[in-house]
C-alpha cells in the first residue's frame, strides 16, 4: 500500500504546469487535493511517472461568479466551495449533494476538479455537473477547449481527457428563479460511494434526472412535466436504457429498482421545490 | 520550477505541533509514514491507507484530513497537528481526551488519535457542535470495539465542558 515512485514537480506558473504536462506525456499526471489520486497510487492502480502539484498555482484558486454560472478553478477544494457564502442560493443542488460527497475529512484536501478528473460513475460531483448541464475547460500546452459535462464522461472512470492535457475549471450553470432542484442517496454508510444517487432538476420546460452508480458514467434524462401517475412508466422506460452494472455492493436489478424509487422521489421532491 | 528526482530524499519543511521542522522523504512517502518513521511521532496510527477507515486523520492547516492520502511533499510549509499535540503535558490529559476516558470512548485504542483530531477541529471551529455534528464527523472513522455510542457521549461532554469554561472565562 505504498505509492511506486515517482518524479515530482512544483511548477510557478499555469505555463510552466502545461509544460512539464506535455513534456512528461502519457507518464504525468495533475495532483490536486489528491483524495482521488492518492489512493490509487497507493494500491498502485495508477504508477504515473511524475507527478505535478497544482494547488500552489494562484490562478486556479478561485471561484468566479459572473452572469450565469459558477467557474470553479482546479485548485478549489471541495470544502471551499461547500464554505462559498452564495453556494444555497446559487447553487442549491451542489448543497443538497455536499454532506454525501466522502467524508469531512477528505473534503477538506479533495479539490472539485479532481473528483470530476476522476470520473467515478458513482460520485456525486460528477453526477452534479452533469445534471445541471455543467462544462468542463480542458487546457494542454498548445490548445484551450470547452466541452459540456455530457461529453466529457465517456466511461468507467474514462473521460475526454487527452494526452497532455488538464482540467483548468469546471462551469455549474447558476440557480434560475422559479426552478427546484434535489439530490437523494443511497450507500451502505454514510460518506461511502452511492450504490445509487439521484439528482433532479425541475423547470418550466420539464424535468432533467440525473442518475449516478448504475451505468458506468453519470447519465442524465430530459422528461416533460408529468403528472403523478406517470412518474412510474417514465422512469421504468430510463431504468432499462441504463446498462446497469452488478458488484459486490448491489445488483444489477437492485439497482434498477433504486432508480425506480429514488428517482421519483428526487424528480416529485424537486417540482415541489419548483412551486 | 523544483523538480523533484524520484531517486532521491528531498527536504520538506513545514510547522508540526507548532514547531517549525524538517524532514527528509522521497517523493512517493506519505505523511503518515513521514510522521511515523522519519519523524518518530507514532501516535498517528495507519490503518487501510486507502482513507476509509480515518485512524491517521491529523489536522493540516486546521482541517481534519486523512495523512494517507497526502504525500509528504504535499505538506510542504503547511501547518499540521497530530494528536501528541492535544495533551497539555504528558502527565494531563486534554479535556476531549478526558472526556474519553471518563465515557469510555476507547477501547483499544486504534482508532482514537484519529478521532481526536477530527473532533477536537470540529469543536474548536463550531464550539456548539451538537449529536449530528460530531456522528457527521465521526462517519468518517471506523471503530471496531468500543461502537460508537461512547464516543459520542464523550465528545458532548467535551463540547458541553467547553462552552461553560467559555461562559466562566467570558
Amino acid at each position: 500500500m505504498k505509492p511506486a515512485s515517482f518524479d515530482f514537480i512544483c511548477p510557478d506558473t499555469l505555463d510552466e504546469a502545461l509544460s512539464a504536462l506535455a513534456e512528461a506525456g502519457g507518464d504525468g499526471r495533475i495532483i490536486a487535493g489528491g483524495q482521488s489520486l492518492v489512493p490509487m497510487l497507493n494500491m498502485r492502480l495508477a504508477r504515473p511517472g511524475v507527478l505535478i502539484d497544482i494547488m500552489r498555482l494562484e490562478a486556479l484558486r478561485r471561484i468566479e461568479t459572473s452572469g450565469d454560472g459558477i467557474t470553479v478553478g482546479a485548485a478549489v477544494r471541495q470544502a471551499e466551495l461547500e464554505a462559498s457564502p452564495n453556494l444555497l442560493r446559487d447553487l442549491p443542488l451542489l448543497a443538497a449533494a455536499f454532506p454525501w460527497i466522502g467524508h469531512v475529512q477528505t473534503r477538506a484536501r479533495g479539490t472539485v476538479c479532481g473528483s470530476v478528473a476522476h470520473a467515478d460513475p458513482s460520485a456525486e460531483l460528477p453526477l452534479s455537473l452533469v445534471t445541471l448541464g455543467g462544462a468542463v475547460s480542458l487546457r494542454s500546452r498548445k490548445q484551450k477547449r470547452k466541452v459540456t459535462a455530457d461529453d466529457f464522461f465517456i466511461g468507467m472512470m474514462a473521460t475526454d481527457l487527452a494526452e497532455g492535457e488538464m482540467i483548468e475549471a469546471v462551469h455549474f450553470p447558476k440557480a434560475r428563479p422559479g426552478t427546484g432542484y434535489a439530490f437523494r442517496e443511497v450507500g451502505r454508510r454514510h460518506g461511502d460511494f452511492a450504490i445509487v444517487a439521484c439528482a433532479a432538476v425541475a423547470d418550466d420546460k420539464g424535468l432533467r434526472l440525473g442518475i449516478a452508480g448504475v451505468d458506468d458514467r453519470p447519465r442524465v434524462f430530459a422528461l416533460p412535466a408529468l403528472d403523478d401517475d406517470q412518474f412510474d412508466d417514465a422512469l421504468n422506460d430510463i431504468v432499462w436504457s441504463l446498462n446497469a452494472r452488478e458488484d459486490i455492493h448491489a445488483s444489477a436489478r437492485y439497482r434498477r429498482e433504486l432508480v425506480r424509487n429514488l428517482g421519483r422521489e428526487t424528480l416529485k421532491e424537486a417540482s415541489r421545490c419548483r412551486a | 520550477m523544483p523538480r523533484m528526482n524520484a531517486a532521491q530524499r528531498h527536504g520538506i519543511e513545514f510547522t508540526l505541533n507548532g514547531r517549525k521542522v524538517r524532514a527528509e522523504a522521497e517523493n512517493r512517502m506519505l505523511l503518515s509514514d513521514l510522521l511515523r518513521h522519519e519523524i518518530g511521532l507514532t501516535g498517528t496510527h495507519v490503518g487501510c491507507e486507502h482513507g476509509v477507515c480515518g485512524a491517521c486523520t491529523v489536522q493540516i492547516d486546521g482541517k481534519p484530513a486523512r495523512a494517507c492520502l497526502t504525500l509528504a511533499q504535499q505538506v510542504r510549509g503547511s501547518d499540521v497537528r497530530t494528536v501528541e499535540a492535544l495533551a497539555p503535558d504528558p502527565a494531563e490529559l486534554s479535556p476531549l481526551q478526558a472526556a474519553f476516558r471518563r465515557h469510555h470512548g476507547l477501547q483499544c485504542g486504534f482508532c482514537t488519535p484519529g478521532i481526536l483530531m477530527s473532533l477536537d477541529a470540529l469543536l474548536r471551529e463550531r464550539p456548539d457542535a451538537g449529536r449530528e455534528d460530531i456522528r457527521e464527523h465521526l462517519s468518517g472513522h471506523l471503530c471496531r470495539c468500543t461502537g460508537y455510542a461512547t464516543i459520542v457521549k464523550a465528545a458532548l461532554a467535551a463540547a458541553e465542558e467547553q462552552r461553560k469554561e467559555e461562559t466562566t472565562n467570558a
